[in-house]
């Protein structure tokens, strides 16, 4: 099981992870090689086996609607790496 | 209706989605109110805080199963939630909580009136999910500002089959579906303040072929009407493109409504790759039979129902009943009025005409008016019974919707009673019989119109008050005898 | 010896006749760690400040709690004992990092859940423990800030990724600690200390508060000295929580009820396959002789198969990386953590990730982006969880018959400091006689079984879901008859 630069690349954009061009080489390889050790799963036949999602198998959990309060504006932003006008701040969206 | 001559079939299908009025947000207790100031509406939870959980609210789960029954859906008997990855400042934890492959309801549909023809539109499916925060451009351009209280508020996400054919088909499906919705109290769906919004692909292929053109994906349209004209301007674009042999790329776009007209936001190879899978964090959900007959009872009579309802048990045309249908508020208020004793289709004139003006003229919703069902019904009782004119009734209508009181009271007090002494009517047309004598001989000269002149000058001499059958009455007497 | 050398109700008869304050074992508590603490790191905060003052608090409560433990009220056995927590652990007003120089700067917002019983019980927090980045790791190695030591000999990692919470007990430092299982990161490092670790049947202990690293395998637990203070513990934290819609809603048992000393006619299973080759000699002949120790004692052994066990291994390194991805995303840079500033939102979230996540993060991040990637799916994360389905089958298979099943905790004992960091696949094998219980949600705990070249070695027992009770029985009648551990020497 080989893995390219290019899935490389693709695959830190789609998880947002800047990387540098060394990085890239070794990431392919130790992928690679987990990937090539989880290839053993493709041996076994699970046609007719229904995936196990969660361990223990609980249904319809539900809360009741009801609202309270929690945090206030100021706690809320208490942590924000940068805001504004009681909103969190990022560098400007680009549509596209 | 196939009316159009273009050598193209338009093919439309519209992803809607509604915010649900709950309390509390779908997976925390934060208020869902609208106009909080920014970030107050938020907690750990909603915030995508390290090490918190989800917990789903049951009235959301109730809400979006009624939603699918009025729209006809099937309920899912395991239904189940999955993540949709995928990296955004209004997304706290940079995956949605949604459904991909079981959602609540599926292969619905609802009934459409356009051009006086009535057609069925599929919907693929209703699944539940949660809203996302709402960015805005700072002041300076340079960054983005968030504010988190929307996050979390509950969605459904209602998807139609490609059924729909015209821009105006549109329009009337969104009619329809909001109309719906606010029959089964599930959302005010108001597309200005977000609590409705659509996106639409729109395809075109030769009639007659059955294999689907490539499709664009319109977004940002902010009233229906916007939905209609995007559709319309898209439909004309796209026929443009393959008018002169050129091929449909896919892409989404959104409507710039300044400028009229359709933008390219993002093209085929920037696709996302959402990584949807189940939601290790909520388990399974398994609605009943038992469950779903308690949430069908909860269903009120639909508007296509109670169109249906008007025309056979009121004998209004299908026009009237399409109207006054369309709000539940409305309906409501035209069977009250009905119900007090008032002609039906006195009503209905009142409703479509100076109520439903008022209301769109000042942006109101019926409950936000003054007038009650019985003070409507005791006004068009005075019209029949003579003790006002309609002109009258006009100001006093206004009256009763911005003030609220009895009809009776507003006439009593403004001077405005009818007046149907014959004696005093009689002098005031001896009155202006003599002064209008030209108007006199033309009237005798065959000139029928002439008539209505001169019972103009006797209400003008009354200021309206004059009952005007016995003014017309007593006039041609005079005339003629 | 430290105050500390007792047990959790030694030391809380000792409290409630007055004999000891709270604020004596806060002390006493905070000097071992500043004794021994430079050589372990276990701790990435000490919160001594807040202890002292909190153990003050309860000094002057000493009387109600002792009335009420007259009357036979158990729920405050842990009052005035000082604790430590996994820093993958909500703890309000305290730093909580998870290990990871992205949430450096961050301070809980709340409690979780698990904390929150503690503190209803009145116990003392002294600090929050180092642990692999984001729990994902088995040396402790994979630390944002520095490896913790094993007290046995500090050239050893203690194992991991709860490498902070295991060391803390074993050297003394506190009574007990809290850690997170995910795939043996619970019991792993308690075997490579000397502790007893338990990793709670999935759903027993509410999730509320831990930073998720695998959701559907994670689970919190006690580490101890003893199997009587890891039932007490997990007494304290154990039972349904609302907010964790996971969480199951079952009647707890009393566990301390449960220790017995009989487990005449218990029937062991001894799994081929966890006994094959890659386990040390040495540690076999320790896991052998705690065989015959409960041979003694009246328990019936027999040889059993999980024949999908080989294959454990590879669907947890898909399922728990799958998971991760996209439970680490919330770590943009937005809301709260350590940004690293650029022009565009992107590059922010790109360099703010690269900068804040450590090596072995970002492998798995990248691996589970992967496995649940468009095309990949069906053959890798579904796969994976239709092979969990069948992992599951064997051990509800050997449950029909059995009662327990034992085995070593890990292949070997602990290894130096730096020799696997260079192989993340070798790495992993320490986990493969722990991973298979988190796939199938069951309970299991690591308790001491002897020196296998003067290190610890960790014999491990397996339950059905929700049979904790079986497992402490038959952990603490073999502890019993096993008898005292030598302690690590410091």
């Amino acid at each position: 099981m080989s893995i390219t630069i290019k899935e490389v690349e693709h695959i830190a954009n789609l998880s947002r992870l800047a990387i540098s061009e060394e990085e890239k080489g070794k990431m392919a390889d130790t992928l690679g090689k987990i990937l090539h050790f989880a290839q053993e799963l493709q041996e076994l036949d699970v046609e007719n086996v229904a995936p196990t999602t969660h361990p223990q198998p609980l249904k319809n959990v539900l809360r009741e609607d009801v609202s309270r309060e929690w945090l206030s504006q100021e706690e809320a932003l208490s942590h924000a790496p940068d805001q504004e006008n009681g909103q969190f701040r990022v560098p400007a969206v680009m549509e596209g | 209706m196939t009316a159009t001559t273009s050598t193209y079939e338009t093919i439309i299908g519209l992803e809607v989605h509604v915010e649900m009025n709950t309390h509390s947000k779908i997976f925390c207790g934060c208020s869902t109110e609208f106009g909080a100031p920014p970030n107050t509406n938020v907690c750990p939870i909603c915030l995508g805080h390290p090490g918190v959980l989800p917990v789903l609210n049951r009235e959301a789960l109730n809400k979006a199963i009624k939603a699918s029954l009025a729209l006809n859906c099937t309920i899912n008997s395991e239904s189940k939630f999955d993540r949709k990855n995928y990296f955004y400042p209004d997304s706290p934890k940079a995956y949605q909580i949604s459904q991909f492959d079981k959602p609540v309801g599926e292969h619905g549909w609802i009934e459409i009136e356009v051009g006086g023809e009535t057609k069925r539109i599929r919907i693929n499916r209703v699944h539940l999910e949660e809203d996302a925060g709402k960015s805005s451009h700072a002041a300076d351009g340079s960054s983005t500002l968030v504010d988190f209280n929307r996050v979390g508020v509950p969605l459904i996400e209602i998807v139609s089959e490609a059924d729909i054919r015209t821009p105006e088909e549109a329009k009337a499906y969104l009619e329809k579906l909001k109309a719906i919705m606010q029959y089964c109290e599930i959302s005010d769906c108001k597309m200005e303040e977000g609590s409705l919004r659509c996106d639409a692909n729109i395809s075109l292929r030769p009639w007659g072929r059955e294999q689907f053109g490539t499709k664009r994906e319109l977004k940002n349209m902010n009233s229906f009407s916007n939905v209609q004209k995007a559709l319309e301007y898209e439909q004309a674009a796209q026929e443009a493109i393959l008018a002169a042999g050129q091929e449909i790329q896919q892409s989404t776009l959104r409507w710039d409504d300044a400028a009229k007209k359709t933008l390219v936001m993002r093209t085929k190879e920037d696709a996302h790759d959402y990584r949807y899978f189940p939601e290790p964090d909520l388990v399974q959900l398994e609605i009943d039979a038992d469950w779903i007959a308690s949430i069908r009872a909860t269903i009120p009579e639909l508007p296509g129902e109670r169109r249906a309802r008007y025309i056979e048990q009121y004998g209004l045309p299908s026009y009237d009943a399409d109207v006054l249908t369309a709000s539940k508020r409305v309906a409501d208020f035209f069977e009250a009025t009905v119900a007090s004793g008032a002609e039906a289709k006195t009503v209905s004139n009142w409703i479509m005409g100076d109520l439903l003006a008022y209301l769109n003229h000042n942006n109101l919703e019926i409950h936000q008016t003054q007038i009650t069902p019985e003070h409507l019904g005791a006004m068009i009782k005075m019209i029949q019974d003579g003790q006002i004119s309609t002109k009258i009734a006009k100001s006093v209508f206004k009256d009763m919707l911005e003030t609220g009181h009895d009809p009776a009271v507003i006439v009593k007090e403004k001077g405005l009673v009818q007046i149907s002494d014959e004696g005093a009517i009689a002098k005031i047309v001896e009155e202006v019989l003599a002064n209008n004598a030209k108007s006199v001989e033309d009237y005798k000269a065959g000139k029928e119109k002439a008539l209505g002149a001169l019972v103009g000058q006797c209400m003008k001499a009354t200021k309206g008050q004059a009952n005007p059958a016995l003014v017309n009455k007593l006039i041609l007497e005079r005339i003629q005898g | 010896m430290s105050l500390l050398n007792a047990s959790i109700r030694e030391l809380h008869t000792k409290i409630i006749s007055k004999e000891i304050k709270p604020s004596e074992l806060a002390a006493a508590s905070l000097e071992r760690i500043q004794a021994t603490d430079g050589k372990i790191k276990a701790f990435l905060h000490i919160a001594a400040e807040e202890a002292m003052e909190r153990a003050k608090a309860l000094d002057e409560q000493v009387h109600d709690i002792r009335q009420r433990s007259a009357t036979g009220d158990l729920s405050h056995l842990l009052f005035g004992i000082p604790g430590a927590i996994k820093d993958n652990l909500n703890t309000k007003g305290l730093p909580t990092t998870a290990a990871s120089k992205i949430l450096a700067n961050y301070t809980s917002a709340y409690d979780a859940t698990a904390v929150d019983r503690l503190n209803k019980e009145n116990y003392v927090l002294v600090g929050k423990t180092n642990m692999d980045e984001f729990a994902m790791g088995s040396s402790g190695e994979n630390s944002g800030y520095f490896p913790t030591h094993n007290p046995w000999d500090l050239e050893r990692v203690p194992g991991g990724s709860s490498s902070g919470s295991a060391a803390a007990v074993s050297a003394g430092q506190v009574l007990f600690a809290l850690g997170s299982d995910t795939g043996g990161s619970i019991r792993q490092p308690a075997a490579y200390t000397g502790v007893v670790g338990l990793k709670p049947t999935y759903g027993l202990v509410s999730r509320f508060g831990l930073i998720s690293y695998a959701s559907s395998l994670d689970q919190i637990g006690p580490f101890t000295q003893t199997v009587e203070d890891a039932a007490v513990v997990l007494q304290a934290i154990a039972g349904h929580d609302p907010h964790d819609s996971t969480s199951a809603n079952v009647a707890v048992p009393r566990y301390l009820d449960a220790l017995t000393g009989d487990i005449k006619g218990l029937r062991i299973a001894l799994p081929s396959e966890y006994f094959e080759e890659g386990l040390d000699p040495a540690v076999r002949a320790e896991v052998e002789k705690a065989i015959r120790v409960l041979e003694s004692l009246g328990a019936t052994v027999g040889q059993v198969s999980l024949p999908h066990t080989k294959y454990a291994l590879a669907a947890y390194y898909l399922i728990a990386p799958a998971e991760a991805s996209s439970n680490l995303a919330r770590f943009d840079g937005v809301r709260y953590g350590v940004r690293t500033e650029a022009d565009t939102l992107v590059e922010m979230y790109k360099q703010t990730r690269a900068q804040g996540f450590g090596e072995e993060v970002k492998r798995r991040i990248m691996l589970g982006t992967y496995a649940l990637s468009s095309g990949y799916y069906d053959a890798y994360y579904l796969r994976a969880q239709k092979t969990r389905t069948l992992i599951k089958q064997d051990f509800d298979h050997v449950f029909a018959s059995y009662d327990v099943i034992l085995s070593p905790t890990a292949p070997t004992t602990a290894f130096k400091i730096g020799a696997k960091v260079e192989d993340p696949v070798t790495m992993y094998l320490n986990d493969i006689y722990t991973i298979p219980v988190n796939l199938a949600g069951i309970p299991a705990i690591s308790v001491p079984c002897g020196l296998a070249d003067g290190l610890p070695v960790g014999l491990q027992l397996i339950g059905k879901a929700f049979d904790e009770t079986t497992l402490l029985r038959v952990a603490h009648a073999y502890e019993t008859a096993r008898g005292a551990m030598p302690r690590a020497m410091l």
